[in-house]
């Protein structure tokens, strides 16, 4: 194309002036590897306006031509059943607000289930849009013994036809030269019948014409199924392939999380060392470079988890355990693939929410992303682990088994329940407007997903979470670093305190008892105390509002403990300080269950609510989450306490 | 308009695989009843589904004279794997019963 195509304006595009073509086609077709191959890795994701569905916009440069390539949701038909199918549908009529429809249509068709997909080309051929054909997985074709003559299938078809392997990157030059030419792409004579019943005549006639031969039935993939889908066997080599999931998150993850922590840690010693003012070193150290490393923390679970994802996603097996999980999760009215993003927030929320993007229907997402947070984090695992040693003796025994591990199990247990139910009730309430969906779910043929394509998806998937995380995270980092540090004292206010400003351990106590952190523990005292929390406690709580896991070194702090990682000690003899229940001991078996079970519930991750807010396009979600699981969180915590204190007598 | 999808509203009972193994070839039956390994023949969309996910069955292959398998139940019997058109797919009871099939002679 010359440079006068630039010239004459692409009619209608209202925020570019570039030729927009639309990539289109069913789940599975391939069409997102295609994508990537076309536009690198500079996708942009935002969200349809109203819906919680991603929108995916890439560009890529043909000669001296820009055009901007977009993504749109995998489909079966261009019938909508669903909001999100309507915005898809919108996107290619251009009923969307202020946007015409794309210039041009990319359709990616899967060679091997052709007898199904023409229904849905002649669906789009009829929108009367210019469209290409990309036919993709043709070496599978072959490979199962089936044969299409592309030329013949381009003239019966009557718009130009190009042969895709979009992760092998084949015919991907072909693809472009003929995005090119897309002002000149052949039309269909006569458009596909408009009759959804003459069009399975019209596909045989098109097939028959392009010498088509349906595939065999793929070999591995029946003899795979055959174990991976068999009653016992299946069910086994499932729970096999979860445990081995989570294992390969905490050997490998936990490790790099660890080197992450104590590099930052050497870091802020080291400013603590070469900056001389206490404050300006906590700010810069701790504040600002625990902000960064707050979010850098996060990185090493996060791509391993979106790797695994990626990996059983591209094998094919995500589909077969959702298959296998489907009745159990139809318990909380949900779907099979809805598993999949519950079982990734066991690790951590964050990759759970962003795993809904799979689901279907919009209503399943949203019921999943409430009790997505409800699952047991990792993040949750070091405050488990503290308050169950305080609250159970290490040599007790039930039978075999310690019974600080039945406390653990129990803990994940309630989670793993009290997310089901949370789904169930969101679902519950979400029904209520309009019909369920129907359920359908294609189980495509193993295939061995290429490297590029896995580390793709992985890598689109961490940098969207750094982009979307990493100002929440650094910014609640910080301003709890200030809350918990501010006001200034001066060494003679601290020496009129009897503190030893030397001694930095005293000096952290004192600056922590006295902050504008300790105030708003004391406001909100008489909130929590029936839960039995005292206004430390409720600084703790406070700051693991950034990470969980800040709970266990923000309380050694207040107790001045000698090592704040390890405050166990010093937590045993903390006493209530005023109050009726003055010179008691604080951690009493009520209390510390109280607080095992508020966090169970309570929604203290910053980054989740950063998460969900991304992904339904607005702050009506994540509030509604935070405020059902805090109150949730208090009135689980008062049962758990009643309950605890009712037991002990 | 989003059409509104909704699973068949009279669920049929009487749904056992023992109960209906004897009925005679020929006769028109319900694809959800069809034994694991069975092979049919679809007759249409039952008049009773929901329209839009009448329309999304026959979008996935299950159109009128197109032969449908049974390749598999999960273990706990429901969804169920059927092969339709070259590919296989999984559907719930409740998508399965919308679907008249009529097993070879």
């Amino acid at each position: 194309m010359d440079a006068g195509c630039h010239s004459e304006g692409t009619p209608g595009a209202v925020d570019t002036a570039l030729p927009r073509i639309a990539l289109i086609g069913s789940p599975n077709a391939g069409k997102t590897s295609i994508f990537n191959a076309l536009t690198g890795m500079h996708a942009k994701t935002g969200n349809y306006p109203g819906v919680t569905v991603s929108r995916f916009i890439g560009s890529t440069r043909i000669g001296d031509q820009r055009y901007v390539i977009e993504d749109l949701p995998g489909t079966y038909s261009l019938e909508p059943i669903s909001p999100d199918e309507q915005v898809m549908v919108d996107v290619l009529h251009g009923r969307l607000d202020g946007e015409q429809p794309p210039d041009a249509l990319l359709v990616a068709i899967d060679a091997t289930t052709l007898r199904r997909s023409l229904r849905f080309v002649a669906q789009v051929l009829r929108l009367g849009l210019p469209t290409c054909v990309m036919v993709t997985f043709t070496d599978e074709l072959s490979g199962r013994q089936g044969h299409l003559d592309v030329e013949a299938f381009e003239q019966a078809l009557g718009v130009p036809v190009v042969r895709v392997i979009g992760n092998r990157g084949q015919g991907i030059d072909r693809l472009r030269e003929r995005i090119a030419q897309w002002r000149t792409w052949s039309a269909p004579v006569l458009p596909p019948p408009a009759d959804p019943a003459e069009t399975d005549a019209w596909a045989e006639s098109v097939l028959t014409f392009a010498a088509y031969r349906a595939p065999g039935r793929h070999r591995v993939t029946q003899r795979v199924d055959a174990v991976l889908l068999h009653p016992v066997w299946g069910t086994i080599v499932f729970f096999a392939v979860m445990v081995l999931f989570f294992q390969t998150v905490f050997t490998i993850a936990a490790p790099l999380q660890g080197y992450v922590e104590t590099f930052f840690g050497w870091l802020s010693g080291l400013t603590a060392e070469h900056i001389g003012n206490r404050w300006a070193a906590g700010l810069l150290g701790e504040a600002l470079l625990g902000g960064i490393g707050a979010v850098l923390v996060f990185v090493p679970q996060i791509v391993l988890l979106f790797l695994l994802i990626a990996l059983l996603e591209g094998v094919g097996y995500m589909s077969r355990a959702a298959f296998l999980m489907d009745r159990v999760m139809a318990r909380a009215g949900l779907e099979g693939r809805a598993f999949v993003a519950l079982l990734s927030s066991f690790a951590c929320a964050i990759p759970g929410i962003m795993a809904t993007r799979t689901l279907p229907s919009a209503k399943d997402r949203l019921a999943t992303m409430m009790a997505a947070p409800l699952m047991t984090c990792s993040a949750r695992l070091p405050v488990y682990v503290l308050l169950i040693g305080l609250l159970v003796d290490p040599q007790a025994r039930v039978g075999p088994f310690g019974v600080q591990g039945l406390v653990m199990f129990g803990m994940y247990l309630l989670g793993a329940v009290s997310a089901m139910v949370a789904a169930w009730a969101f679902k519950k309430i979400g029904d209520r407007r309009g019909a369920l969906m129907p359920f359908y779910m294609e189980m495509p043929p193993y295939r061995l997903p290429s490297v590029r394509s896995v580390l793709v998806a992985m890598g689109h998937s961490a940098k969207s979470f750094l982009r979307k995380c990493t100002t929440i995270i650094a910014v609640t980092t910080v301003a709890l670093w200030l809350l918990l540090n501010l006001p200034l004292h001066s060494d003679a206010e601290l020496r009129a305190h009897g503190v030893d400003p030397g001694d930095s351990a005293a000096v952290a106590t004192y600056v922590t008892d006295h902050s504008y952190a300790a105030d708003l523990g004391h406001l909100v005292a008489p909130v929590f105390e029936p839960l039995g929390f005292d206004w430390r406690i409720n600084v703790g709580v406070l700051s693991a509002q950034s990470a969980r896991e800040t709970f266990v070194a923000t309380l050694g702090q207040v107790a001045a403990a000698d090592d704040p990682e390890q405050p166990t000690q010093a937590l045993r003899s903390m006493t209530h300080t005023d109050g009726p229940h003055a010179g008691e001991p604080l951690f009493t078996a009520p209390t510390i269950a109280a607080l095992l079970v508020y966090f169970a519930f309570a929604m203290q991750c910053m980054a989740t609510i950063g998460v969900m807010r991304r992904e339904t396009g607005g702050w009506k979600w994540p509030m509604i989450a935070f405020s059902y699981l805090t109150v949730l969180a208090w009135v689980m915590a008062y049962l758990a306490r009643t309950v605890v204190a009712l037991l002990g007598g | 308009m989003v059409r509104r999808p909704s699973a068949s509203p009279h669920p049929r009972q009487l749904t056992d695989d023992a109960a209906t193994a004897q009925r005679p070839a020929g006769q028109v039956s319900l694809l959800a009843d069809l034994p694991r390994g069975h092979r049919a023949t679809v007759v249409r969309v039952a008049d009773d589904a929901h329209p839009a996910t009448a329309r999304r069955l026959e979008d996935l292959g299950f159109t009128s004279g197109t032969e449908v398998e049974v390749v598999r139940r999960a273990p706990l019997r429901d969804p169920v794997v059927y092969r339709v058109k070259d590919y296989e797919l999984c559907l719930r009871r409740a998508q399965a019963q919308c679907v008249l099939i009529r097993e070879a002679a």
